[in-house]
């Protein structure tokens, strides 16, 4: 029999997205699903958690240490609690991408990062060199320890069941690491990795000033803005607006890349999106060849024009 | 104090891959190969740290092939002091290579090991969260600032809503992030120096670890391929595709 443990990613009061998607990828696997909510008063994740269709048991973990989800001390927890299951799932996030490879190597187990497939319980899909191939592989591993592509896998429903909820001890904390602070980014757009369109610029943006153009387009249809990593590093936005390889992977209804290259690096991260546009001056710009839809111009003279035209549309 | 950087040789990451013919991997013969970008910033940070005052010496490591002498070389002529190559056929899987770099730290006894984030050709993002495990170490993953004192180092990572800082108790492991900082152009003295810094040769048995693997690839295969659609002339025709065609906006 396969029991499959499930990491949740929370703020303690609430469930990630992501999380869900983990589901899924579990499910696909096949077995008993158990989910782990660790943190500090995280009741309201763990309750809800056991509302999530086909979840056999919550495991709800509360102490001080587990407060800012510190890698040093869950992975000794997850590492303890790992010895009852053939699978530890959890988002490939940067919260599961810190974690999971620190409970592995405490189970002395490989890892799979960022599996896109399951084939069965030991064999599974993931993307290599920035997504420009897919390997499958097998995991002779005795305890499989996997990281989830979220935009590989449908989100589980997040209402309907009615999981008991366990309380689990806290292993005791490591001590080697302590929080410090947090800056995080505020925006009353969707998050990027759950948002149903995304418009994303890069370096022909030019200035933190253009990226104003986008996010006017942005607010009009209720999409998520991102960046390429050169539009990151040349300070128009905050570095977690990334999209790529080494940034967020989206997978969103439409994707639109306005004044960005298409480097493979950046397609990584977008390349499975349904419906992707792409705005650039250059035709002979890479993007142009996965595009569904491509407008050469300059975006400073199309930007507004766009803008103009989603304003005579009539409501949907 | 005394920093072990690891470095990777992987296919450099302006190359297009293809599979092998047979689906059993990835074609990499006759490709160029580089320093994986993220390690040049771990060995860049590492130089910083030196030229701070508040490191003495940089000990680069590379686990693989003899040609991995080269990036050693590279990592040389960025201004590290010592090279180690562990020489192995074997394409080492993350838990394999982090004990093996744990052998070393046992050895060097350094205060502080940078790795890059991720390799650029597995993209596993796995080894030096795995080496923290091991030694019990703190870990400072996705790292965009390192602010290096006596006892700790402050670290200020990259994580999805934005930014986290931490302070990690010494010996600790960070992992590079691409903002951490921006790796030196290298002048031609500095290679030439580089040529007659130490470059020590061991086995994987030396340092009493067994390269056994827990993954076996069934397949390589490059995923379906988008085609290009068309082109629209201008804002309203784009518009009008997307109400009325596809019916996403
Ligand atoms: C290890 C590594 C990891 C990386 N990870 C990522 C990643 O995660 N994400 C990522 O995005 N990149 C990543 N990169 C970088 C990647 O290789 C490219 O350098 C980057 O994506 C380029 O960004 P860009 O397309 O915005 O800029 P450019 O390539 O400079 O392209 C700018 C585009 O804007 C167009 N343009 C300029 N002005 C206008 C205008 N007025 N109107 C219309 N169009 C205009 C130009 O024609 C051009 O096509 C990584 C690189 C490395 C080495
Ligand atoms: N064979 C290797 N030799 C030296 N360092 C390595 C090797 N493999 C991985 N690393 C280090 O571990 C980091 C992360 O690699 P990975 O976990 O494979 O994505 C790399 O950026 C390197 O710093």
């Amino acid at each position: 029999m396969t029991n499959l443990l499930v990491i949740a990613e929370h703020d303690h009061a609430t469930l990630k997205a992501a999380t869900l998607n983990t589901v899924t990828a579990a499910r696909n696997i096949g077995g008993e699903i158990h989910l782990l909510v660790a943190g500090n008063h995280c009741a309201g994740a763990a309750t809800a958690s056991a509302k999530i269709p086909g979840i056999a048991k919550v495991l709800q973990v509360d102490a001080d240490h587990y407060a800012r989800h510190l890698a040093e001390d869950l992975a000794v927890l997850i590492a303890g609690l790992a010895k009852d299951y053939s699978h530890v799932l959890a988002p490939a996030t940067t919260f599961g991408k810190n974690l999971m490879p620190r409970v592995a190597a405490l189970l002395d187990v490989t890892q799979l990062s960022d599996i896109v497939g399951v084939e069965n319980a030991d064999t599974f899909v993931r993307p290599i060199y920035a997504g420009s191939m897919l390997a499958t592989v097998r995991c002779s591993a005795p305890v499989t320890v996997i990281t989830v592509r979220g935009t590989a896998f449908a989100a589980a429903a997040s209402e309907g069941g009615a999981a008991p909820i366990e309380t689990v001890p806290a292993a005791p904390p490591l001590g080697v690491t302590r929080f410090v602070g947090q800056e995080l980014t505020t925006s009353e757009r969707p998050e990027l990795t759950a948002a149903r369109i995304v418009v994303s610029g890069g370096r022909g943006m030019g200035s933190g000033e253009g990226f104003k153009l986008l996010e006017d387009i942005a607010d009009k249809i209720g999409a998520a803005v991102g960046a390429s990593r050169a539009a990151v590093d040349a300070g128009f936005v905050p570095n977690d607006y990334q999209i790529g390889q080494t940034g967020k992977i989206v997978a969103p209804e439409l994707y639109i890349a306005v004044g960005i290259s298409g480097a493979i690096q950046h397609l990584a991260g977008m390349k499975d999106s349904k419906i992707i546009v792409a705005i650039n001056k250059d035709e002979e710009a890479p993007i142009f060849q996965i595009a569904d839809y491509g407008l050469v111009g300059d975006l400073f003279k199309v930007l507004p024009e766009l803008s103009a035209e989603l304003d005579k549309l009539p409501p949907a | 104090m005394k920093i072990l950087v690891a470095v990777k040789r992987v296919v450099d990451y302006n190359v297009k891959v293809y599979p092998k013919a047979d689906g059993s991997g990835v074609e990499i013969a006759n490709v160029k190969m580089s320093m994986n970008p993220f390690d040049e910033i771990a060995v860049e940070e590492a130089v910083r740290q030196k030229e701070l005052g508040k490191a003495t010496e940089i000990v680069v490591a590379s686990i693989g092939v003899s040609q991995c002498q080269e990036v050693l070389r590279a990592a040389l002529a960025m201004g590290a002091d010592r090279a180690i190559l562990v020489e192995t056929d074997a394409a080492p899987e993350p838990l394999v290579v982090a004990k093996l770099l744990k052998a070393l730290v046992e050895r060097e006894q350094p205060n502080l090991v940078i790795l890059g984030k991720q390799a650029i050709d597995d993209d596993c993002n796995q080894t030096g969260q795995m080496l923290a495990a091991l030694l019990g170490w703190g870990q400072g993953a996705f790292a965009s600032k390192l602010t290096l004192g006596e006892q700790e180092i402050e670290v200020i990572r990259e994580i999805d809503g934005g930014l986290e800082t931490v302070a990690l108790k010494l010996p600790a492991v960070i992992t590079a992030d691409l903002r951490l900082n921006e790796p030196r152009y290298v002048k031609l003295p500095n290679i030439m120096k580089a040529k007659k810094k130490p470059l020590a040769t061991l086995n994987p048995g030396d340092l009493g670890v067994v390269l056994a693997t827990q993954l076996t690839t069934l397949k390589v295969a490059e995923p379906p391929k988008r085609e290009a659609g068309i082109k629209v002339a201008d804002a309203a025709e784009l518009v009008a595709k997307l109400r009325n065609d596809v019916k996403v906006i």
